[in-house]
This record gives structure tokens, C-alpha cells and sequence, in this order.
């Protein structure tokens, strides 16, 4: 990273290289979405090649997306957001810039191992052993330098982005720790030390909380910085701020349950994991509305600003699914949308919606800020515009598509005869949902654009700033 | 099923009912005095950060009421069905047990439709519309995932429409092969026959349906079968349904025919499954399943 941009007080250089980063994972790991969404529509295209099969891919892509697109947007926003609500430089320049490169490190490894097929096939905890190691290690340095920064503040208060932030990094750590404890066989073989229904448990506990801890506080985190400042408005209410954020961790870490029902898991531990994600609900939607209300006084500014439409539009998504997860937590929803497209819908709905969205209008926000230009000020506010509504719709494409295919499925699945036999065979509900996923094939081809047009005004952006920067230069040195 | 220890039990409970009613005093004592009339002009909390400051709204009222609701809908719950440790729910309900309600409940409305086919013969039923529309469905459900929905069988699972039968193809022997399975097995021949071995037995068995690509050692690989396969298959090589040994002579192959295939099988062996499925479907509808399996070889 070039150091013209270096701020007396703050280190950009990381925020910038991870800014970078997020911008190109999020075209690799929505690419391979956009490849592996085609391969079901098109189950030849790759035929007979392993490294290219659905099964090798679709770990790559979900690592891709959440640790690659997803982290990256967390490093950066949380090292840039720490550092300017505390007033305090990075704790350690050499410590952030070992998380950086120890993280890209990650995320390599990643590409190469899991087309190889070396996966410890545990959803979202694919990377094996010694990957596992280098995670642990990284996350220790983000925590030493996320955690330092903050002794150092200069004011007494904690801004509440940061405590969304810090119980996303100390939970995370616990997560992946616990699950992926497993007895290395060989170099890049392992077992985990968890086996049946403990293992599924164990599992589950992870993935949910991978989902409400990595992208759901951590992601809170980066509302509460981006659109309040985004805006200019103060935040809405400090003591829902305090609420929905102790509900919301304490009762995040019990959801788990919710993926196992009508499984092997005791019914006791079913029902408790469903209550709990059902009163998530509540403080889901405290963060919802502590962001959406900081913008009243403020709604006319949505005319002009892509920015902040991205902004809003991803709290919106996150309402919506955030109701929609409880309620799919509910046993008898449940029986008729798991195992079914619905579940990768709500995923999405998430994913793209909120996570993606969220990031995106961070990013627009601080990339010029940490390349010594104004905020919000990107080369073109068109193409930011023209890439919100091809997010947009290709979020809604997406998730629609999955609803259909998903509602769809489950009655199938369920629909009888007159002598109790199954109307319908698996191939029939397979061959059913091939036209819902191709308008998601198409609704993640819109969405990646959209990233694609981003990856451009990214460019053009940076490459202003420079030129901007050497006249600057040129001036001061000519007087 | 499994009982939490007292102690873990007590653990499950304090937990849950303490996340539980934390929250809601959570919610209460944020929420406690303070109510700003409208007139008023919200205060900030004098914090600032990057020029961000934090207004002191009140929690919303319906999101107010809503999480109690959440909350109290939780509780009531928590003491209908099982979640608080060993208590099991006052409605005592299970998913087995909630599992055994359908069934029983759909033994009774579709267990007389099916019944009432019992004492007919399989030959005779295999003609009837009604009862191989009942097969067929029964078949879809249950056989098509293995014998493929056109019944004509893949790698390691038998064409069901070829008369040629591993068990034999009577309409009882294909009851029997339903109700109770099979279990076939195939030694490995690798270690004790040794490459050479297995090339020159391979060379004879595919000589058997007039196959063979290396005639020069057919003479070896007769000896060879003759000391070693005779058993199973038979001096003509033609197979024997008491242990299902497949015929060899007549160019039909479970699990290929081409010298890969064959010379993999002598290695390594096989071991085939078929399930039994008496106490799967009961022995009404595995009789009118076999009705149906025995009319696609006996057509019109």
C-alpha cells in the first residue's frame, strides 16, 4: 500500500488493504455462487473434472463469501471504526499487519485445499487442521490489537459499534476453538473429537452462532459506525442500544438447536434452542430499528445518496429475515422448510441482503476516507446507483426464487395419495425446481455485476486520489 | 430415552428459565422510569464519538410488548412440552410418540386398501389395474431409488425387467427376495489367485459369453475356474439361485462386463444387499410390490 495516503494519527494502511480485499473476495466468492448456482442448472458443465464438482465448490464459495468477503469487510471496518471512536491509534502496526496477510494466508489455503477435497465436512468449519491453527493464531493478533486499541481511548466511554465488534471477536475465538478440536491422522487429515448427536450439537452451535455472531454483530457493529455518520444524524436510542445488545448475545448463543429438530438431538435441547431463537426476534429487530429510526430527519437525504439506500435497504433485509428465522424456527414451520430450498433463501436473504449490502455502503463510506479523499466521495455516483439496483434486484430474484422452490419442495415432499403413498418422487421435486434456479443463477449473476461495477469505481477512485495526491505534492514542492 | 442426571437436569433448568427471565428484566429495568412527555425535546447523552452522538429515546412501545410476548409465549411453551431438563411437558408429548400417532392413525385409513389384496395370488393380482396402480406407487416410493424409476436396475442394482433372475424369478421366490432380502457375497480372489491369476480366470469367464481377448491362456483360466468358482457359479458357469450366484454365460452383468469390470469383481468381490422390507412396508404391501415387480417380466 502506498504510504501518501498515511494519516497522522490513524493506520490506514491495513483498513486500505483489506478494503481492497473485500472488494476481491467478493468477486471470487460471488463468482463461484453465480458457478455453482449454474452447475445445478446445468449439472454437465464440469462433468468428470473433481476439482470443479459442486460438492468441492460450494464449501469454497460459502468460505469465500463469509471469510473472505464478509472478514475482510470486519477487519476493515472494525480497524477503522475502532481507531476513530476511540480516538487512538491501532494498538500494534506489525500485530494488524500480521492478521492481514495471516488472514489473506487463510483464505488461500482455503482455494487450494478445498477443491483438493481436504475438508473436515463440517459446514463453515471446512479448513483442516493446520489452517485451523493459523486461524487461531490471527484471531488472537485481531483481538490483542482490536482489544488494545480500546485501553487506549481517549474518552471514557465505549461507542456501542465496539461492543457489537468485541463480542463478535471474543465469540468467534470460543467457536472455532471448540469446534474444531480434532485428532490430527496426518499433515492435512484430522477426526474431530466429537462424535453422533454432540458432534451435530457441537456443530450447529458453531454454525448458528457463525451466523449470529461473524455476520450479525459483527456486521451490527458496522451499522451502528457507517449510518449514523452516513446520515449525519445522532443514533436513535441509546437504551435500546443497551438492550437489544445484551438480549441479543445472551440468547444468540442458544440457537443452535433450531437445525436439528426431529433429528436424534434430545427434545429438550430442540425446544430450548427453538424458544430462544424465537425471542431473538425482539432484540433482533431493536437493532433494526435503532438504525432505521437515526435516519428520521434525515429521509430526504435517500433522494441523492446511493450510499445510504444501500445502508437502509440492508437494515430492511435484515428485518426481514430476522423474522423469518425465528419463524422458520418454529417445529412445525420447520418440518415443511428444512431440507428445502427455503433454508438458502433466508440464508441469502441475509447474506446478500443484509451482510453484503451492509458492506457494500461501508465500504463506499470509508474507501475514500482512507485514500485521503472526503467520505462517501467514490469516482462515480452513478455507477454506486446503478450497483444498488442491480443488488437489489438480484437480492429479490434470489430470494424469491427460493421461496418458490423451497414452499414447493416441502409439499412435495409431503403430498399423499389416496392409498397413503407419496405422490411425488425426489426426482420429480428436483426436476420441479430446475426453473427457480435459474432465475437465482440470474439473480446472483445481477448481484455479482453489481460487485463488478464496484471493483471498477473502487479502481478509478484510488487512481484519482493518487493523481489528486502527486498535484498536491507537485504544488507544495514548486512553492 | 436417556436421563440427564439430576444435577444437569437443574443445570438445563436454571440456565433457560435464567436467560429467559434475565432478558425480560433486562428489558424491564432499561425501561423503568422513563417516560418523556412529547413536548419535550429528546436529550443526547452528552457522548460523542467521531462526531456521532446517541439520542435517549425510549424503547418503543409495540417492540416493548412484543418482546413480553415473546417472552410469555416461551414460557407457556416451556410447560407444555419438554425443554426445562427431565420435566417432560404437561401435554407429554414426544416426536416418537408424536411419530407413532400418523402411523397408526395411517395404518387405519390405508391398511384395508391394501389388505383386502392378501388372499388373491400374486399371478392373478399382477393382472389386476387397480392393485399394480397400488404397485407401482409402492414400487416409486420405495424400490425406484435403487432400481431406478423405470426399473431396468443400474451399476450393482438388478434390471427388474429382463427375466433374468439372481434369486429366481417365480412369483414366490421374488416374494421371498422382498419380504426378507438378500444378502450375496462374492470373495476376493486378489490375494489368493494373484494378477495372473485374475487375468487368465477374467479371459475364461468373459469366453463364457464368447468375450475373450487373450485366448492363450484360456486352458489355465479353465483350471483355475474349475478349482475355484465351480462352487457358486457351476461347472457350465450358469450360476445358482441358492446362493445367487449370477450366470455368467449370458452377457448380462450386475456390475459390468467389460475386463476392468470383471477383473475388479475377481479382486476385490462384491457384496451385494437387497433390504428386507417385511417389517418396512408389512406383508400386504410387500405382496402386491412383488405382484407388481413379477408383472414387468411377465407382460402380456
Amino acid at each position: 500500500m502506498s504510504s501518501t495516503f498515511d494519516h497522522p494519527t490513524y493506520n490506514y494502511s491495513v483498513v486500505r488493504a483489506f478494503t481492497i480485499m473485500t472488494v476481491v473476495w467478493g468477486i471470487i466468492g460471488m463468482g463461484l455462487g453465480v458457478l455453482i448456482a449454474s452447475q445445478l442448472v446445468f449439472p454437465e458443465i464440469f462433468a468428470g473434472i473433481e476439482y470443479l464438482h459442486f460438492g468441492r465448490l460450494r464449501p469454497l464459495h460459502t468460505n469465500a463469501v463469509i471469510f473472505g468477503f464478509g472478514g475482510c469487510a470486519l477487519f476493515a471496518t472494525s480497524f477503522f471504526v475502532v481507531q476513530r471512536t476511540t480516538q487512538a491509534r491501532l494498538f500494534s502496526d506489525t500485530l494488524a499487519s500480521f492478521v492481514f496477510w495471516g488472514w489473506q494466508a487463510v483464505l488461500v489455503s482455503a482455494a487450494i485445499t478445498l477443491p483438493l477435497g481436504y475438508t473436515q465436512v463440517k459446514e463453515y468449519a471446512e479448513l483442516e487442521w493446520p489452517i485451523d491453527i493459523l486461524i487461531t493464531l490471527v484471531w488472537v493478533a485481531y483481538a490483542v490489537v482490536f482489544f488494545g486499541t480500546i485501553m487506549q481511548r481517549k474518552m471514557q466511554h465505549i461507542y456501542v459499534a465496539n461492543w457489537f465488534y468485541g463480542a463478535f471477536i471474543v465469540t468467534v475465538a470460543v467457536l472455532h476453538i471448540f469446534n474444531s478440536l480434532s485428532v490430527p491422522v496426518s499433515t492435512l487429515k484430522s477426526y474431530s473429537v466429537y462424535s453422533g448427536a454432540v458432534d451435530a450439537m457441537v456443530q450447529w452451535w458453531y454454525g448458528h452462532n457463525a451466523v449470529g455472531f461473524f455476520l450479525t454483530a459483527g456486521f451490527l457493529g458496522m451499522m451502528y459506525y457507517f449510518v449514523p455518520k452516513q446520515t449525519g444524524r445522532p443514533v436513535f436510542s441509546y437504551r435500546l442500544s443497551i438492550v437489544h445488545f445484551w438480549a441479543l448475545i445472551s440468547l444468540y448463543i442458544w440457537a443452535g438447536p433450531h437445525h436439528l429438530h426431529y433429528t436424534a438431538l434430545p427434545e429438550w435441547t430442540q425446544s430450548v434452542g427453538m424458544i430462544m431463537s424465537l425471542i431473538l426476534l425482539a432484540p433482533s429487530w431493536g437493532g433494526m430499528i435503532n438504525g432505521v429510526m437515526t435516519l428520521s430527519g434525515a429521509w430526504h437525504k435517500l433522494r441523492t445518496d446511493p450510499i445510504l439506500r444501500f445502508l437502509v435497504v440492508s437494515l430492511s433485509f435484515y428485518g426481514m429475515s430476522t423474522f423469518e428465522g425465528p419463524m422458520m424456527a418454529i417445529k412445525t414451520v420447520n418440518a415443511l422448510s428444512h431440507y428445502t430450498d427455503w433454508t438458502i433463501g433466508h440464508v441469502h436473504a441475509g447474506a446478500l441482503g443484509w451482510v453484503a449490502m451492509v458492506s457494500i455502503g461501508a465500504v463506499y463510506h470509508m474507501l475514500p476516507v482512507v485514500f485521503g479523499r472526503k467520505m462517501g466521495e467514490m469516482y462515480s455516483v452513478r455507477l454506486i446507483n446503478i450497483h444498488f439496483w442491480l443488488a437489489t434486484i438480484g437480492t429479490v430474484l434470489y430470494i424469491a426464487s427460493m421461496w418458490v422452490n423451497g414452499i414447493m419442495q416441502g409439499l412435495m415432499w409431503r403430498a399423499f395419495n389416496n392409498d397413503g403413498s407419496l405422490t411425488y418422487s425426489f426426482v420429480e421435486s428436483v426436476d420441479a425446481s430446475v426453473p427457480g434456479w435459474g432465475v437465482r443463477a440470474i439473480g446472483g449473476g445481477l448481484f455479482l455485476a453489481g460487485m463488478i461495477l464496484m471493483a471498477v469505481n473502487s479502481y478509478l477512485t484510488i487512481r484519482a486520489s493518487k493523481q489528486q495526491n502527486a498535484e498536491l505534492v507537485g504544488t507544495t514542492q514548486a512553492a | 430415552m436417556n436421563e440427564l442426571s439430576s444435577f444437569w437436569s437443574g443445570w438445563v433448568i436454571v440456565l433457560t428459565l435464567g436467560s429467559v427471565f434475565g432478558s425480560y428484566w433486562l428489558l424491564a429495568s432499561v425501561r423503568k422510569g422513563h417516560k418523556p412527555s412529547n413536548t419535550e425535546k429528546v436529550e443526547t447523552t452528552g457522548h460523542v464519538y467521531d462526531g456521532i452522538e446517541e439520542l435517549d429515546n425510549p424503547l418503543p412501545r409495540w417492540w416493548y410488548w412484543k418482546f413480553v410476548i415473546l417472552v410469555v409465549f416461551s414460557l407457556v411453551y416451556l410447560a407444555l412440552y419438554p425443554g426445562l431438563g427431565n420435566f417432560k411437558g404437561l401435554l407429554g408429548w414426544t416426536q416418537i410418540n408424536q411419530y407413532e400417532r400418523e402411523v397408526a392413525k395411517a395404518e387405519q385409513e390405508f391398511g384395508p386398501i391394501f389388505a383386502k389384496y392378501a388372499s388373491t395370488d400374486i399371478e392373478t393380482l399382477s393382472q389386476d389395474d387397480q392393485a399394480m396402480r397400488l404397485g407401482q406407487r409402492l414400487y416409486s416410493n420405495n424400490c425406484a431409488i435403487c432400481h431406478g424409476s423405470a426399473a431396468t436396475g443400474g451399476y450393482g442394482f438388478p434390471n427388474l425387467t429382463d427375466n433374468d433372475w439372481l434369486y429366481g424369478g417365480a412369483a414366490h421366490e421374488i416374494k421371498t427376495t422382498i419380504l426378507d432380502g438378500r444378502v450375496a457375497a462374492m470373495p476376493a480372489w486378489g490375494a489368493s489367485l494373484g494378477e495372473n491369476g485374475i487375468h487368465k480366470v477374467a479371459q475364461y469367464v468373459m469366453d463364457l459369453s464368447g468375450q475373450a481377448t487373450d485366448t492363450s491362456v484360456l486352458d489355465e483360466g479353465k483350471q483355475l475356474f474349475t478349482t475355484n468358482c465351480v462352487a457358486c457359479h457351476g461347472q457350465d458357469g450358469k450360476g445358482n439361485k441358492l446362493f445367487g450366484a449370477p450366470n455368467l454365460t449370458d452377457n448380462i452383468w450386475l456390475y459390468g462386463g467389460t475386463e476392468q469390470n470383471i477383473k475388479q469383481t475377481l479382486r476385490n468381490g462384491r457384496a451385494g444387499q437387497m433390504p428386507a422390507w417385511k417389517e418396512i412396508l408389512g406383508e400386504d404391501k410387500v405382496h402386491i410390490v412383488s405382484a407388481y415387480v413379477y408383472s414387468l417380466s411377465n407382460q402380456e
